[in-house]
């Protein structure tokens, strides 16, 4: 495929995720102003942090007066996430200059990381996913600059998006990519394990309780491949 | 407080979070990693998907039969599995999730 139409394609294939990302954006920008956030700041925020879970855990300490160091320690909690989303793309954006790895990196979030990885395990060697990435990653940026704005201007006016359950979007485009991966016993368990911890450790505040199920996942699942590799190994002996 | 101060913090820690390993380009992660690596999007996806089902609001247990997430999740992750088809699970699950909820009066109309 051409840049272009890697570009473009990263772009669609954001479309639920824009839909699912909508309702927040708007709640985002309707919402910061009670907080004490100025409409330049509100926008500042949605432009240079471009992190939805934060911005709103950020809004409602604000609201609440909390103090900058334990809002700054919240944020890096909140997105630690982003760590594992990082180590996972590496491989794929390594051989990048820095002008291409520094802003794809900045448009890094979770909708963007389960469609870009998707288009990266694809079997072809395109050599420009990294458009695709770019597409995928300014569809995602653009979508939530203009709820914000949208939020910012209208906010009560518009009316109730959250009921609409936009957000399934993204769910289920999350399952459409999971579900084929659970090829072997080792994804199926990391997934079981992590769908449980989740649900255990869902009262944690701070998204600790995903990173506590992610990274349960993922030692369970190396632990089982280890396994099956020597059982493998022994009965090859 | 100073709420530029703060979103300047954020926009610092959240950016070095993300390019934390893309800031490394010569960096081969060991094995171990590597395996490690591989079950990232299965952990992390599952660990969003499965409380969104089965808690919609963040919050509460809906473990019943008028959650429209959980039942149309049922009916994508049945489509994934069979199609293992990207758009015919979202289009699917879609359909599903907001025929449930036409159904069950859930929409605002």
């Amino acid at each position: 495929m051409t840049r272009s139409h890697e570009f473009t394609q990263g772009a669609r294939d954001m479309l639920p995720m824009l839909l699912g990302a909508m309702p927040f954006g708007i709640i985002f920008g309707s919402l910061a102003g009670a907080a004490g956030l100025s409409p330049w700041q509100t926008i500042g925020m949605s432009l240079l942090v471009f992190a939805g879970s934060a911005q709103f855990i950020a809004i409602s300490l604000l609201g609440a007066g909390t103090g900058l160091a334990v809002l700054l320690l919240t944020t890096l909690v909140v997105n630690l996430r982003h760590a594992l989303y990082s180590a996972s793309l590496q491989p794929f954006v390594r051989h990048l200059p820095k002008r291409w790895r520094v802003p794809l990196a900045f448009w890094l979030t979770d909708e963007a990381y389960a469609v870009v990885l998707h288009r990266y395990t694809d079997a072809d060697a395109a050599p420009h996913k990294h458009w695709y990435f770019l597409g995928a990653a300014l569809a995602m940026y653009l979508n939530w600059q203009l709820c914000t704005l949208v939020g910012v201007l209208f906010g009560q006016s518009v009316p109730n998006l959250a009921a609409w359950g936009l957000d399934f979007a993204m769910l289920a485009t999350f399952i459409g990519i999971v579900v084929p991966m659970l090829r072997n016993c080792p994804q199926v368990a990391a997934a079981l394990v992590a769908g449980a911890v989740a649900l255990a450790c869902h009262a944690l505040p701070y998204k600790l309780g995903l990173l506590a199920a992610a990274f349960s996942g993922i030692v369970v699942g190396v632990l089982l491949e280890r396994r099956s590799a020597e059982v493998v190994v022994e009965e090859l002996a | 407080m100073d709420n530029w101060l703060l979103i300047l913090g954020m926009l610092a820690i959240t950016f070095s979070i993300r390019y934390s390993l893309f800031a490394f380009p010569n960096l081969r992660f060991p094995p171990l990693a590597r395996q490690g690596l591989h079950f990232v999007p299965t952990a992390v996806l599952t660990a969003i998907v499965v409380p969104g089902m089965l808690l919609p609001d963040g919050q509460y247990w809906a473990l019943r039969l008028d959650n429209a997430y959980l039942l149309a999740g049922l009916a994508a992750i049945a489509i994934a599995a069979l199609s293992r088809h990207l758009l015919a699970t979202i289009g699917g699950g879609l359909l599903v999730f907001f025929l449930l909820r036409w159904a069950l009066g859930q929409l605002p109309l």
